[in-house]
């Protein structure tokens, strides 16, 4: 980057693409030609920022200056201002909902104070498009100084000693897994790079792949040398076309640099990696499954052991690893295990990306050291609880997660501690929940999707998740009984217990946890027929005060069943029987007249 | 006939013929012709030298592989719960009044098909959708209106 001044940094990811940032790198192209500064500043077209809730952002380079809400029509000031005059645009600046004042600088901004950035140290800092920009952030070296001056059993020590631990949910020793297929002989092994995310609220691993693709890269070939393996297959689903485009591009260059393909770095090592994409089905996430997708096969999973580092893809020993893993690599080979291991609490070291979504008020990616509590993801990076309304639960690790609740916040996170009360670290998606959120019908929000997505291969997960789903949807009509709940704890240890794999092994920790946690909610459901959320459709009521309701008839007009009935500048009545609760009237109502009850 | 042979024997050659390449093939057909009819599925069947059954097998596991016709565009709006938190029925039903179809149908004139799918990733700009590979995030009743008008006067044009 040292031929420009400046440079503009804008990022390119998924979301802020769809909203114009594509536009603002054209306008900004366009206005720095007409001021002639086209040779002097550069447009960086970069990957995830994290901050997606003010997205599109814009960072200038060298002093640091953060925009946020940047729209194409704001090119010509931010040119004109800044780089001409060298004034802040004040008003595209950070605002901090505390004190109100405008922050300039990502650093100085809560959302970015307390995170360290490892594996997404190059996620909107660099082009993902250009492997110039990720070989001058010290790009490659580890794969270098690993085929230059280390042998595999040398830099697997490496990774055992830094204590990392799987990022894809499981939390195995990356190390060890290596080790293992290191030890088992074999004509040909493989690494696999497992990107096929499919946890509801995670979007991580699309956002390294789409903001650092090489990291993957370099981490795979470094994998390669260590295990013994010379060919690397990345499975990534088919729902993330931008990851996938900017993977080839990446690939291409790598491989124009020497960088894959045959004898890498002047060594007699050869390593090169193959695309392979998913089809739509969240099980191929699990190890086996996902082996068996890319043989051809219906992606259904088979009993470990035998584990995949020894009998994989193609009954050859295969390495399989998540991206956020492989992200983690190059640098701890460069900066060394000691520095990775003073990271992070005791038994999960270094940090761990969250996707940090639903009722709260800084949305997006983050990443933060092992350790960090609930309360200061939530609240102080997060901002708090949209609107002003109350936390109610977390939830942690996706269908194979459960809720956490206000009790939780200050518990630290790691693998183990999220695994004692009752949830999971899983791929790493957070969804924020408010006062608003039924946790009943939110654990049926889970099992609907369990019982899409398990592959039908053993009994306890095919039948028993749908047994489950019909209860808790018995529950939320107000129909369920006591006894239901016995039998929905009974029948999700027993899920648990006999499922084959991962997924139907944990499928009822969101039962399991809600029920723990919001036991009387359930205990509403079932003996008041209330839902206290307000949000079972069966267990609510649109009622119209007489007091607020002035008779402007617009409530009876949208109502689709005619069950409000009322004349002109009367209070109007909703027939209780009739009504079909579409909510349609309670839109429509300009004087708050109608209410959930 | 002849068309489809041409395209399983084209797919072929540029996958392979063993098991691995089955994938591929599928989702090569898929990428051409919208979906996988039993004819192809017997094709690639012969050209890989495997049962109908393993292909037919393969092919209805996955939910990007369709085994039925859809529109030339096919919309998936994510169902996940931060979608839905932030309004993603509302988005279905506009979708719904739009195209004059009802969820998991596609319209008349074999253009759209509207169809749900598990979360997307873009959870921070829900809701969110996939117009075949074009991503659409944060929207609105208002915006789908618009980005459907926007394929209909494409459509219209190109005739």
């Amino acid at each position: 980057m040292a031929k420009y001044k400046n440079h503009i940094l804008v990022c390119g990811g998924t979301g802020c693409r769809a909203s114009q940032g594509e536009e603002i790198v054209q306008n900004l192209g366009k206005v720095l030609e007409e001021n002639s500064l086209e040779n002097e500043v550069q447009v960086v077209r970069t990957g995830c920022f994290g901050f997606c809730e003010k997205g599109p952002v814009v960072k200038m380079v060298p002093d640091n200056t953060f925009y946020v809400q940047v729209t194409p029509e704001d090119a010509p000031e931010i040119v004109a201002e800044h780089l001409v005059k060298g004034r802040k645009v004040e008003r595209l600046l950070f605002t901090d909902p505390e004190t109100q004042e405008r922050v300039s600088e990502s650093k100085d901004m809560g959302f970015y104070k307390k995170q360290i950035r490892i594996a997404l140290r190059n996620c909107g800092f660099i082009n993902p498009e250009n492997i110039d920009e990720y070989i001058a952030r010290d790009g490659y070296a580890a794969l270098g100084k690993v085929l230059t001056e280390m042998t595999p059993e040398e830099a697997i020590k490496v990774i055992i000693d830094s204590g990392l631990r799987g990022r894809g949910g499981g939390g195995f020793p990356t190390g060890l897994k290596w080790e293992i297929t290191r030890k088992v002989e074999a004509e040909q092994k493989y690494v696999v790079c497992n990107a096929d995310e499919g946890d509801p609220g995670a979007f991580m691993d699309r956002s390294i792949l789409e903001g650092d693709p090489h990291a993957v890269l370099e981490a795979m070939a470094i994998n390669g040398y260590c295990t013994g393996a010379t060919k690397g297959l990345i499975y990534i689903r088919a729902e993330y076309p931008l990851a996938i485009s900017r993977l080839k591009i990446a690939i291409d260059q790598a491989r124009e640099y020497g960088l894959l393909g045959t004898g890498l770095f002047g060594t007699d090592y050869d390593f090169d990696v193959e695309l392979r994409y998913g089809a739509g089905a969240f099980v191929c996430g699990e190890e086996t499954s996902l082996i068996h997708s890319m043989e051809g096969l219906r992606g259904e999973p088979t009993v470990k052991p035998p584990f995949p580092s020894e009998s994989g893809y193609k009954g050859m020993p295969t390495n399989v690893n998540n991206v956020e893993t492989y992200a983690n690599i190059p640098v701890i080979l460069l900066e060394g295990a000691e520095w990775f291991s003073s990271i992070g609490t005791e038994k999960s070291k270094g940090t761990k990306v969250f996707a940090l979504a639903g009722k709260v008020n800084n949305v997006g990616l983050i990443e933060v050291p092992m350790g960090t509590t609930l309360r200061e993801v939530i609240f102080d990076i997060g901002g708090g609880i949209k609107d002003g309304k109350k936390f109610k639960a977390v939830q942690t690790g996706g269908p194979s997660g459960g809720c956490l609740t206000e009790k939780h916040l200050d518990i630290p996170i790691d693998y183990d501690n999220l695994i004692a009360c009752g949830s999971m670290m899983g791929s790493g998606g957070m969804i924020v929940m408010d006062e608003d959120d039924c946790m009943v019908s939110v654990a049926k929000f889970y099992l609907d999707f369990t019982v899409e997505e398990s592959c039908g291969k053993c009994a306890p997960c095919r039948i028993g998740n749908k047994r489950l789903y019909e209860m808790l949807e018995k529950l939320t009509e107000g129909k369920g009984t006591e006894e239901d709940l016995t039998l929905l704890r009974n029948l999700s240890n027993v899920i648990k217990d006999t499922s084959l794999c991962g997924l139907g092994q944990t499928s009822p920790n969101p039962v399991l946890s809600t029920m723990e946690n919001f036991a009387d909610e359930y205990a509403a459901h079932v003996h008041d027929g209330k839902c206290p959320a307000g949000q079972c459709k069966s267990l609510m009521q649109y009622v119209i005060s007489d007091e607020k309701c002035i008779g402007c008839t617009l409530c009876s007009r949208v109502c689709p069943v005619d069950a409000i009935t009322g004349d002109k500048k009367e209070p109007h009545l909703i027939s209780q029987e009739t009504c079909i609760k579409c909510g349609a009237c309670y839109e429509k109502c300009k004087f708050g007249a109608i209410s959930i009850q | 006939m002849a068309e489809v042979k041409q395209l399983v024997k084209g797919l072929a050659d540029q996958h392979g013929r063993t098991m691995e390449s089955l994938l591929p093939i599928l989702q090569g057909i898929v990428h051409q012709e919208q979906h996988i009819s039993e004819d192809a599925m017997v094709e690639v069947a012969r050209e890989l030298n495997i049962s109908a059954a393993q292909v037919y097998g393969t092919a209805t596991f996955y939910s990007f592989l369709h085994t039925k016709p859809l529109g030339k565009y096919v919309i998936r709006v994510c169902k996940t719960i931060t979608c839905m938190m932030h309004g993603k029925n509302q988005v279905i039903k506009e979708l719904e009044s739009v195209l004059k179809i009802n969820l998991g149908e596609t319209t008349h004139d074999g253009k759209f098909t509207l169809l749900e799918t598990n979360c997307l990733g873009q959870c921070h700009k829900g809701p969110a959708m996939l117009i075949n590979d074009e991503p659409y995030t944060e929207l609105t009743p208002e915006k789908v209106r618009e980005i459907i008008m926007k394929y209909k006067h494409q459509e219209i044009s190109a005739n």
